[in-house]
């Protein structure tokens, strides 16, 4: 288990070196002087003093002396200072939005899991029957529409329309923090969030469920008389789990992918607004930060997915 | 002499492609697929013939009007005809999504051989580097792409061909390594055959069914990574009309609430088109490995 553990940080560790070549080269590709990223633009400077931070940064050094002096200072939490935002330093910038698209993420893939995981055994256990192809057809549905779409029906739907939720932001304005108020702001883009997501968990679990339906051991379940309900608990839902948990760490890619469209459409102030932004101003430190950030994120959420993997399918640990 | 070769193979028994492609039009969601996906792409092709409005044509007695005899989706806020610029963005997406899916599918194919031919050090690093390209969520850069390579046509299919191939690699290496050890493709090579012929004579041919699986539902994708980087503002740039462009004039909160059909036709084209070739796709997987039916 231990050498397992170890194994895999090792792996994250490296994807991270890996991640962080991978910007800086994107980095060096931007068009424009990289140099102009380090220079606080609220504060004029000559040009000679440009130059001279030039050599201080070392940006007149061949690249790869480049990547690791700009690693130092970004392990130090230096990614210089954000173009567009009246030269704000970018690390608390990013940090500010990690809460709320955190929020957002975690809200939706609840609300996915629960109704993903209930639909998919629903479907599983009607097979063929008409709320089993109901339910499938509405997954397809659910697959097929890209979250920008989801985002601007709902929006249209229950905001425009019923009026029955807030159009955007996470709180309202001028009002002191109250929890009922950010549950109502984050109700409609987490659930709308979580559309895609519990779609492809049914499905996964779903074909899961039917395949361990048909193992000897239910079949040893039902003969010693359990009752039906519980066979499908007990026995089978806990077995067809497991390629749903792998499923829903490594989706969590797909998730951060819709959340930065329902925070764009629902002006939710999260990393993902960030970064549209960013990206929309060529405001390359934030880019660069957000990404990093980011991918940091995904790896240690695949981790941690294989952790939990071990944990839950003791086969893991003797392989 | 090879008319005749073809003609007896064929009666003594069907060949593999014969038989999934009787299994592709038995299956019903494939078959609605192609329904809705054919008069789609034929009224995306030859609309100019058979519309009389332009997509970039301006009517300034229809500002912002709804649907009408004159225009079926009602017109757009400088009085473009909202059924023609669909029909013209329809053109787009598909062009943007065909165009880059060629193009990653090629990639991903030689990636795939590189890394199944080109020993193990080739293996490793090509194996390596597409694991790190998924790691990413591909949205993220899909944006850090767009913001180097910046607005339009050209730009978007360099960034989404960019992308695409790692998952085709994979298949591709997997098969191919599977393949090299075959009796075959072992005797094409003590015949002194060499690394083009292995690939483009026996790997190619072989890899036909991953490759046609692939490229269909990675169309789908394509058309979504177009509409999403539209959407944003980083693909397709207005007067250019695209699907996801189309969208984007919904982030305005007065063509949401007021002008509902200059974007929800847009929306459901997209839907509508993603499910179809999705619908096409899980068929042709469904016809090339009948495994898969057991589900």
């Amino acid at each position: 288990m231990l050498t397992y553990l170890l194994r895999r940080v090792g792996i994250g560790l490296l994807m991270l070196v890996a991640l962080t070549v991978l910007v800086f080269i994107l980095l060096r590709l931007a068009p424009g002087d990289p140099v102009t990223a380090y220079i606080n633009p609220s504060v004029p400077m000559s040009p000679e003093a440009v130059e001279a931070l030039r050599v201080r940064l070392g940006l007149d050094q061949p690249l790869p002396v480049q990547y690791f002096a700009w690693l130092s200072s970004a392990v130090t939490g230096d990614f210089g200072y954000s173009i567009q935002r009246g030269g704000a330093p970018v690390l608390p910038l990013v940090f500010d939005r990690i809460g709320p698209t955190l929020l957002l993420m975690a809200a939706g893939l609840a609300i996915a899991i629960v109704v993903g995981i209930a639909t998919g055994i629903i479907s599983a256990v009607r097979r063929n029957s008409a709320t089993d192809v109901g339910l499938s057809v509405v997954a397809s549905l659910g697959i097929s529409s890209p979250a920008f779409l989801t985002a601007l029906l709902g929006l249209y739907f229950f905001a425009v329309q019923l009026r029955i939720a807030p159009s955007g932001g996470m709180l309202t304005p001028g009002v002191p923090f109250s929890i009922g108020d950010l549950l109502a702001h984050l109700i409609l883009p987490a659930s709308l969030l979580a559309i895609g997501h519990a779609a492809l968990i049914m499905r996964y679990m779903r074909s899961s469920l039917l395949e361990v339906l048909n193992q000897d051991y239910v079949r040893t379940a039902r003969a010693k008389g359990v009752k039906e309900f519980w066979v499908i608990i007990k026995h089978a839902t806990r077995n067809a789990l497991l390629p749903v948990i792998t499923l829903i760490g490594s989706t969590i890619g797909v998730a951060i992918g819709g959340a930065i469209f329902l925070e764009s459409v629902f002006n939710w102030p999260g990393m993902g607004l960030l970064l549209v932004n960013a990206v929309n101003a060529r405001d390359y430190p934030v880019i660069m930060c957000a990404t990093l950030v980011i991918g940091a994120c995904v790896i240690l959420v695949n981790l941690l997915t294989d952790i939990t993997y071990a944990a839950v399918d003791p086969r893991i640990q003797v392989s | 002499m090879s008319a005749i070769t073809q003609t007896s193979v064929a009666t003594r028994a069907k060949g593999p492609l014969r038989r999934a492609l009787d299994r592709f039009v038995t299956n019903r969601a494939a078959m609605i697929g192609l329904v809705i996906f054919v008069p789609i792409l034929v009224a995306v092709l030859t609309y100019q013939w058979w519309w009389p409005l332009g997509p970039n044509a301006i009517d300034l007695t229809a500002l912002n009007k709804g649907p009408s005899a004159k225009h079926w989706m009602g017109s757009d806020g400088v009085g473009r005809d909202v059924f023609a610029r669909l029909l013209q963005g329809g053109r787009t997406s598909l062009l943007v999504a065909t165009t880059s899916v060629v193009i990653s599918t090629i990639i991903g194919f030689l990636v795939g051989a590189f890394a199944a031919f080109g020993g193990r050090l080739a293996d490793g690093t090509s194996m390596r580097l597409v694991d790190l390209a998924m790691t990413l969520p591909p949205i993220i850069f899909l944006l850090v792409l767009a913001s180097i390579a910046g607005t339009g046509i050209t730009p978007t299919i360099f960034v989404i061909s960019l992308l695409s191939w790692p998952v085709l690699a994979r298949m591709v290496r997997a098969r191919l390594l599977e393949l090299r050890e075959r009796d075959f493709v072992v005797a094409a090579r003590g015949m002194g055959a060499g690394v083009p012929h292995l690939l483009f004579r026996h790997g190619l041919p072989n890899c036909i069914d991953i490759i046609v699986v692939y490229a269909t539902l990675q169309i789908a994708n394509a058309i979504l990574l177009e509409a999403g980087l539209s959407f944003l503002g980083l693909g397709i740039a207005p007067p250019e009309a695209s699907w996801g462009n189309m969208l984007n004039s919904a982030r305005s909160t007065i063509v949401l609430e007021q002008y509902p059909w200059q974007w929800m036709f847009a929306g459901g084209a997209l839907v509508l088109t993603v499910l179809a070739i999705n619908f096409i796709g899980d068929g042709l997987r469904d016809a090339f490995d009948p495994r898969s039916d057991l589900n």
